[in-house]
């Protein structure tokens, strides 16, 4: 298996700006793109391909990917551009008849492991795919991103109880809390929605809260590993992170800019840092 | 059935690998002992969590290998539906749910318990294969198909036990996706499926002492797909078929196979018995609740002009 080269924090960094503009230039072409809850997480998929997944000759021992919230699919795909796993062509095609790749990620286009977009169906998913790779004698290990929103649903908690029964100490999770959805901010509308941290860890999983825009922060608790245990890291994110006037507003979550809000997007981008 | 699919589950996994029961904690289950202790690994009690169930499954699937999902029929169906449609259908994965104990067989439990339109609400879903076998044998061979020969998601209903044999003296071989013939007669055809098939012998008994016919008896254990050439042969062989099922009429065999008459310009009698499109709030056998839906002989008599 090959290991990986040492993560460089400041290349990092400067794939994510790209990632951003990217993302600004598909959205000039297609009205339908979820574009805060792809910027939120940006961070955290780049650190799980560059510098947490293993990448192994041999497909079987390959770690695998899941976007559990796959409308951010946009921030996987532009992550698998630039890893040539996707054409330039692939992306330009979004969201058209000549297409492929749709608002959500599907089951069989190159470098997707499978088809979401319902929210609460990635846990069990994964925790499937994770005790499966454990039957095989694999050392895989299953990297998925969960939205906040995930949390709300009845099955994700199930399949979490689930995964801690299982011991799928080959389960590490990334949430992605951005704490912004449809009706507003999460603390406002569902109070109780918190603690997080406490929720998770009382089901049996280690849970570790950091700031999900510092590629540091990322990397270093997505590489803990404690035996028999599921790994769920709390990113703490900001809906629509890196465009000023997007940042936690809901409107985002769904929209695309207009071409003048795109040229002031565009001109605001700047490099995350540590 | 619940017996011998335990012991016809055990037999396929000590073959292959790749099967894998999951259960949702239901005291049924416990038939299921020797593959948990043969299997552990391959088996996995979920809990009463049918939505992870089923998302677990798929995942398995995702990585080769050929889950059962095996609890009640209402919860392993209804409960986890989306989770069935989007893990299993949408990604076409080879997850063959088993719906036991279906239609009304919890007769006492009440209609919590009663699975009465499990078979339209499985064949809507696109790349769903549906399946109901009527027998021990029929199961069997269903399970065996399942664990090999599928290539995508299946549901299967199953009876629940004790149910008698009914095809060792079958006309057809069993063969997934075609009618069976069970005995052959002429003029008068008698179409069923599932545990109920033992109401078709017992109707076809009844007609033979009164008019002294011999009907046809078919097993239609795949809902879906639907044998076109089968039913055609059928309605051309028969001036008469009487379709008898175990669930209600929206979404039926009966509703196909008058859907399909229609299609071919066939003009056929057909007599259709089926559940009520009703919940009776009722406890008694299942026989008893059987009757209150007018499926006994007696019943289906009255409505029949032969």
């Amino acid at each position: 298996m090959k290991k990986k080269d040492k993560f460089n924090h400041k290349d990092s960094q400067t794939r994510c700006l790209s990632y951003r503009k990217r993302i600004l230039e598909i959205s000039q072409k297609v009205s339908a793109l979820h574009l805060g809850g792809a910027f939120s997480c940006l961070e955290i998929v780049d650190c799980i391909y560059f510098g947490l997944m293993n990448e192994s000759k041999k497909k079987d021992e390959n770690d695998i990917f899941i976007m559990s919230k796959g409308h951010g699919c946009m921030s996987q795909y532009v992550v698998l551009e630039n890893k040539g796993i996707l054409t330039k062509k692939n992306l330009d095609e979004y969201c058209t008849a000549e297409g492929f790749l749709g608002c959500h990620p599907d089951l069989g286009n190159p470098g997707i492991n499978a088809s979401t977009g319902s929210l609460g169906h990635g846990m069990a998913l994964s925790a499937g795919v994770a005790h499966a790779l454990k039957i095989k004698n694999l050392q895989t290990r299953v990297f998925v991103v969960l939205s906040d929103g995930e949390l709300q649903e009845g099955s994700t908690w199930e399949a979490m109880m689930m995964a801690a029964n299982l011991n799928l100490d080959n389960l590490i999770c990334f949430l992605d809390h951005n704490g912004s959805q449809s009706f507003g901010k999460t603390k406002i509308t569902h109070p109780k929605f918190y603690p997080i941290k406490e929720k998770i860890k009382s089901f049996g999983w280690i849970c570790k809260n950091v700031n999900g825009h510092k590629t540091n922060d990322i990397l270093k608790s997505g590489k803990t590993k404690v035996k028999n245990k599921p790994i769920m890291v709390i990113c703490n994110t900001v809906k629509g992170k890196g465009v000023k006037f997007m940042e936690n507003k809901p409107i985002w979550h769904y929209r695309s800019p207009t071409a003048d809000e795109f040229k002031i997007a565009v001109k605001g981008l700047k490099k995350i840092k540590n | 059935m619940r017996d011998k699919f335990a012991d016809v589950i055990f037999e396929i996994g000590k073959k292959d690998k790749r099967i894998s029961a999951l259960v949702a904690d239901i005291s049924p289950a416990g038939s299921m002992v020797n593959f948990r202790k043969k299997f552990p690994k391959r088996f996995i009690n979920c809990g009463v969590a049918e939505q992870s169930m089923i998302g677990i499954a798929a995942g398995m699937a995702l990585q080769g290998l050929r889950p059962f999902c095996y609890t009640i029929a209402t919860f392993a169906l209804y409960r986890p539906f989306e989770m069935i449609r989007v893990d299993l259908c949408y990604q076409n994965l080879p997850v063959t749910i088993v719906g036991m104990g279906a239609g009304l067989i919890y007769s006492t439990l009440g209609g919590t318990h009663q699975s009465i339109e499990d078979l339209a609400v499985a064949s809507a879903i696109p790349n769903m294969t549906v399946l109901a076998p009527c027998d021990p044998n029929e199961m069997k061979l269903a399970t065996e198909w399942c664990a090999t020969k599928s290539n995508g998601p299946v549901y299967m209903r199953l009876g629940k036990k004790g149910e008698p044999d009914l095809t060792s003296k079958a006309i057809d071989k069993f063969e997934v996706g075609k009618i069976r013939y069970l005995e052959k007669g002429n003029e008068i055809a008698i179409v069923s499926y599932g545990t109920i098939v033992s109401l078709a012998f017992e109707l076809s008994r009844k007609i033979k002492e009164l008019h002294d016919k011999k009907c046809s008896i078919i097993s239609s254990h795949t809902i879906k797909p639907f044998d076109k050439n089968g039913f055609k042969n059928i309605l051309n062989n028969h001036k008469k078929v009487i379709i008898i099922e175990e669930h209600v009429k929206n979404g039926s065999l009966s509703d196909k196979v008058k859907s399909f008459c229609h299609e071919q310009k066939i003009n056929n009698e057909i007599f259709s018995f089926t559940l009520k499109d009703q919940f009776y709030h009722f406890y008694g056998s299942y026989k008893d609740l059987l009757s209150k839906h007018g499926l006994d002989v007696s019943s289906i008599l009255k409505k029949l002009s032969i």
